[in-house]
């Protein structure tokens, strides 16, 4: 009877499939390789050579050619010419970042939670304003802003702005671009984190005495984290490297530090500087969010 | 703590409907679930009992009808302002939060600072000593089961909610939580409220059980009471079963009532008895359904009808076999693998005879022929008892 019972245990185990280490171990390289060559040949090679050029001397020119003299002098004087502009970059791109996260969270909750059947259409409307160009959307808010526009002759009526107020080629239409272009890079991973919040986990925090609110800020929020995280990182970055919001919606009192690497690589052909305040621009963001990562706690993050 | 702070009372549903759209989920229910009791709503999935237990929770607005806790009509209360917490099917256990925070997290959101005596305390009553720092995720199924109930039960509720808690562990497992609840319940002595579909699970733990079909209650009591004297016939076949033969009562004779079904006359103590006349279910549980090879052997005062053995199952502890009636039903049978009897072989004739102090007679809808359920599956409640 019990040698019976054992009959099937044995028989019913599938044999291990035979083992073919050669091959097996080497897959994982062979699927890294192409990813890995194009980043090496259009990632490392550009910014080691980058790096160099940060460290040319100064008094060359593209005619006369770059002497490499370890000028790390550079950096100190890019960083001295050009602060008030660096300070802007980020400080644009966080007032951004606030408008969007106020606009950008409700609208990846409701997408997430509430919307239904109109889910998948509300995301195409999320994602749809990037089959355009950049350029095109940024110049439409040109239009938008413009002196003569409705906007403008509202807010004069509403007396918000003054008779000769203008939005165009000011700090906040600067802004605006910026929260507009960066918008949906916030609002989609926000909204694949929101998408998995089981509703139940929120109806036993409601059972257990936590008012909409608490249970908002104890169970949705925390949940959230991940895209939160993600959202904002993918938000912040290109934002504060951006130049063509400032370029186009802006005057040269309101130019980013892109618009100063861009004219430093392109109009007064000054490389080393540019690429100082490339290398600046990247520690001064790795180092927010290395921070910020620390401070998040990715603990809470599942 | 609220729940000590005010005196718990019994727990009352009135005329509780819930519609949604044209569909009436909980038809006029009425309904008083004693203080300390530990009750459970048994019926088949789509049959409301789980909207009940939402309108109690406040996670689901009475279309019409009062909740009644004590003398306090808590019907339209938000979830988070009723002294009642909820076991949920699916745990819903908060996964960024480990063990200890999943339990503490009702204290702390009424203000109470100091929670680690009372979640070390009630980690401990659900033998969950030491878990305190692992996440829900790192628990198994029932440890899952146990830290919920922990949650749940650590704020005092006048009224403890389970829905279907049990449904997603291995027989093994629930029958040990099974046991586990009731001790726990017995030890707490608060009002437990269970949802269930296993009528197994209801009758093991639960003082008092009502069965929900359709939006109503067709019947509520002791679960042995409504087992042996069923009110309907979906109670006679949804706990438990029964063999149910289309009869016509007519009318009583001193302590009897008097029955005819397929030509042939029997009797039902009128205690036994819904009615007294017109159409009738004539009723007999499997286990009391004794059957013979030799018609001289049926016991004196029985009643009997003859048939064909045309199935055996061997389940262990019983046989249960299906008996062919001349008018084509089949019967099912129990017989208790006691080792007095022998087996019967699938074609003998047999006399399946009962005493009629274990029929019982119940109202049937003019037209509705026999009902014998067929075999389950699983052994049912009384093949083991």
């Amino acid at each position: 009877m019990s040698a019976l019972a054992h009959v099937p245990t044995s028989a019913g185990k599938p044999a291990p499939p035979p083992v073919r280490r050669g091959r097996s171990r080497l897959l994982p390289y062979l699927l890294l390789l192409p990813g890995a060559v194009w980043l090496l040949v259009f990632f490392a090679v550009p910014l080691v050579q980058l790096a160099s050029a940060s460290l040319y001397d100064p008094a060359g020119s593209l005619s006369t050619g770059y002497a490499m003299t370890w000028a790390f002098g550079n950096y100190p004087d890019a960083l001295q010419a050009y602060w008030p502009q660096f300070s802007r970059s980020f400080l644009y791109s966080a007032i951004a970042l606030v408008l969007a996260l106020l606009m950008g969270y409700p609208l990846a909750y409701a997408i997430a939670q509430k919307a239904g059947r109109w889910k998948n259409l509300l995301l195409v409307a999320v994602v749809a304003p990037m089959f355009t160009s950049f350029l095109v959307r940024t110049l439409a808010w040109k239009t938008i802003l413009s002196d003569n526009g409705a906007l403008v002759g509202l807010l004069r009526d509403v007396h918000l702005l003054g008779p000769d107020g203008r939005l165009l080629a000011t700090p906040i239409a600067v802004v605006l671009g910026l929260t507009y272009n960066f918008l949906p890079f916030l609002v989609l991973p926000l909204y694949a984190s929101l998408e998995r919040l089981d509703p139940r986990l929120l109806e036993a925090a409601s059972d257990l005495y936590a008012s909409p609110l608490r249970a908002f800020a104890k169970v949705t929020l925390p949940l959230s984290m991940p895209g939160l995280i993600a959202g904002t990182l993918l938000f912040f970055i290109p934002a504060t490297g951006d130049y063509i919001n400032a370029e186009l919606l802006g005057t040269p009192n309101e130019y980013m530090i892109g618009n100063v690497i861009d004219s430093a690589f392109l109009v007064r052909l000054d490389y080393p500087q540019g690429a100082a305040l490339s290398f600046l621009l990247m520690a001064a963001i790795l180092a927010i969010v290395f921070v910020y990562l620390r401070r998040a706690g990715t603990e809470e993050v599942l | 703590m609220k729940g000590q702070q005010t005196p718990a009372g019994d727990l009352r549903l009135v005329d509780l409907t819930k519609r949604f759209g044209v569909f009436t989920a909980v038809d006029d229910l009425t309904l008083t679930i004693p203080q300390g009791s530990f009750f459970a709503l048994l019926g088949a999935s789509g049959c409301g009992k789980t909207t009940t237990l939402r309108m109690i929770a406040g996670l689901e607005q009475p279309t019409s009808g009062q909740v009644l806790l004590g003398e306090q009509d808590i019907a339209g209360l938000r979830p988070y302002k009723r002294p009642v917490n909820t076991v949920f099917q699916s745990y819903a256990l908060f996964p960024h939060l480990d063990i200890h925070e999943n339990v503490a997290f009702g204290l702390r959101r009424r203000g109470i600072r100091k929670v680690s005596d009372q979640v070390e305390q009630m980690l401990a009553l659900v033998q969950l000593e030491g878990y305190g720092r692992r996440r829900p995720a790192q628990l198994s199924g029932g440890q899952q089961q146990r830290v919920a109930l922990a949650r749940a039960l650590i704020n005092h509720p006048q009224v403890l909610l389970l829905d279907e808690p049990l449904g997603a562990l291995d027989l093994k497992l629930r029958r040990q939580m099974q046991i586990e609840l009731k001790r726990i319940q017995t030890e707490v002595g608060i009002t437990f409220v269970h949802v269930t579909h296993d009528q197994e699970e209801a009758m093991t733990m639960a003082d008092t059980v009502a069965v929900m079909n359709a939006g109503r209650i067709e019947q509520l009591g002791a679960p042995a009471d409504i087992y042996e004297y069923p009110a309907t016939a979906f109670v006679a076949n949804f706990l438990g079963q029964s063999n149910l033969l289309a009869a016509e009562a007519g009318g009583r004779a001193a302590d009897d009532v008097l029955v005819t079904a397929h030509g042939s006359r029997f009797s039902v103590p009128a205690g036994r008895a819904r009615l007294t006349d017109g159409p009738a279910f004539l009723g007999v549980r499997p286990e009391k359904l004794h059957l013979v090879d030799d018609p001289d052997r049926v016991p004196a005062g029985h009643q009997h009808v003859g048939g064909v053995v045309s199935d055996a199952s061997y389940v262990g502890v019983s046989t249960q076999y299906l008996v062919r009636t001349a008018w084509g039903s089949e019967l099912t049978a129990f017989a208790a693998n006691s080792g007095l009897g022998g087996q019967l072989a699938v074609g003998t004739a047999v006399t399946a005879h009962w005493d009629p102090r274990h029929a019982f007679l119940l109202p049937r809808a003019a037209g509705e022929d026999d009902q014998t359920a067929p075999l389950l599956d699983e052994p049912p409640v009384g093949a083991s008892a």
